[in-house]
């Protein structure tokens, strides 16, 4: 018998070798308390945490709990349901509605995840004969979606307007075209040239999705996000989003002002056979949509925030992912998984949680200790992280 | 053949600067397992031949090439197009 396991015996052993050097395992950890949106407790222990997608500290506002807690008593704990049978609860309405006036947009369809939002909605418009050209360091989510899809799939380098125009110029004039893009890329947290990037696609006819997982609520006056903020999202056909990140949530969603969208509710896969969300879900994220529309403080302390760990941290010594602070996430560069590994481990030693990003969720094959600011990290909190960056820096070697 | 020989000539041109190992060169060399190019290097070099030569070797066509004389065929097949 060939044992089907057999394929992952290199990525087994590159664990057991990281674990055998003493570190603790990244990719295990458990958080026993949460206390705020900037604070848990891990191993007993407080700490900050500066690895969430929490950008806007939606997770503990008192009106979206009250939201939940309401939906709860109301409607249920599960909807035990598809969103085209049993599964459209009156929140889900209300959730779409709060999406359509957060974008102002015609159409808003609600997904169980941000991940299903994208593979439903790339797989299904974009069909045999089609063509979906995408930026090389796109999120899994899109690269599935193409891959359950019947359609040509065309990368072009990363943020290169001129490699987008020249491949869109090489394909068939009269085939159907979706450029797919992203505001902000998660791994490094740098910004998409959209403005040129849809001037061209415009030109070459295609139709433009982007991914604003992580640049929602923060980026643009009104926090919808790149497009918005670059004065082009009027160009986009289809922007898809995430409740797991400044809504504080969990699920996805794609807002359109295509005149068929509403077909998408028949024919998307991703979104007909699995259960809705459940009813204090799309309660807390309805709430907290509405929220998000009016926070302009909130927006500006954020920036402050990221400005500051990003000057911070590379006066200190470290590499950054970014020349400047592009977005909320401000991405350390580790010269290996070992460093990387060993980093995270002082660091949270130190009492301080991020992510460590590895391959291939990673551009270029690197490691990368990945910061995520919250809008609720106060100037101390980020003054506190340089400290322990300092001193588990230090420790490790890496400054 | 001449046609043929001359399309793995100018391939082998651009799998040059990528070939850091110095491998010997012929059709049936796999890109993966002889030249041991990562997914970063074959993203480099495909981009490399489609601006040569002005087509577009999408991701479904890339999976099915393995090896040199492989890609021979397809660029051959896309310029005729």
């Amino acid at each position: 018998m060939t044992d089907l396991f057999s394929k992952f015996d290199a990525l087994i052993a590159q664990r057991e070798g990281l674990l055998a050097t003493g570190v603790k395992d990244p990719f295990s950890l458990v958080m026993e308390e949460v206390k705020s949106p900037t604070v848990a407790v891990v191993n007993g222990k407080e700490t900050i945490l500066l690895g969430t997608y929490n950008y806007m500290g939606m997770t503990f506002d008192d009106d979206v709990i009250a939201a939940g807690k309401q939906a709860l008593d109301e409607f249920g704990a599960g909807t035990t349901g598809s969103r085209v049978l049993n599964g459209t609860f009156q929140g889900h309405k209300e959730c779409e509605d709060a999406l359509k006036e957060f974008y102002g947009m015609d159409h808003a369809m609600v997904f169980s995840t941000g991940y299903q939002a994208n593979l439903g909605i790339i797989s299904t418009i974009a069909g045999k004969g089609d063509y979906i050209i995408l930026d090389i360091d796109s999120h899994a989510s899109i690269y599935d979606g193409c891959k359950m899809g019947d359609a040509e799939i065309v990368a072009f380098r990363h943020n290169d307007v001129e490699a987008l125009e020249k491949r869109l110029k090489r394909l068939p004039s009269d085939a159907g075209k979706l450029v797919v893009l992203e505001g902000v890329y998660s791994m490094l947290g740098d910004v998409a040239p959209l403005k040129e990037m849809i001037r061209v696609s415009k030109e070459a006819g295609a139709m433009i999705l982007v991914d604003e997982a992580h640049s929602m609520g923060f980026i643009g006056e009104n926090g919808r996000g790149v497009a918005e903020e670059q004065g082009v999202l009027d160009d986009v056909d289809f922007v898809i989003g995430t409740f797991s990140k400044s809504v504080g949530t969990v699920g996805g969603f794609c807002v359109s002002n295509h005149p068929k969208f509403e077909i998408m509710r028949l024919v998307c896969r991703p979104y007909v056979f699995t259960a809705s969300l459940p009813p204090s879900v799309v309660a807390c994220s309805a709430a907290s949509i509405r929220k998000l529309m009016h926070n302009g403080n909130k927006r500006a302390h954020l920036w402050e925030n990221s400005k500051n760990l990003h000057q911070g941290l590379r006066d200190l010594g470290f590499q950054l992912g970014t020349p400047n602070a592009q977005s909320a996430i401000i991405a350390v560069i580790m010269p290996d998984l070992e460093k990387g590994a060993a980093m995270w481990a002082a660091l949270l030693e130190n009492g301080l949680y991020v992510n460590l990003a590895r391959p291939p969720a990673t551009p270029a094959g690197m490691t990368l200790l990945r910061c995520s600011l919250c809008a609720e990290h106060t100037s101390d909190q980020v003054a506190d992280i340089l400290d322990r960056f300092e001193r588990a820096g230090k420790a490790v070697g890496i400054i | 053949m001449t046609d043929r020989s001359e399309m793995f000539d100018r391939l082998k041109g651009l799998i040059e600067p990528f070939n850091k190992k110095g491998t010997e060169v012929g059709e049936a060399t796999t890109f993966a397992g002889d030249l041991e190019w990562d997914s970063l290097t074959v993203m480099d070099f495909v981009a490399d031949v489609e601006d040569s030569f002005d087509i577009i070797i999408s991701m479904n066509l890339q999976a099915e090439i393995e090896n040199v004389g492989q890609l021979v065929d397809a660029v051959t097949k896309l310029t005729a197009a």
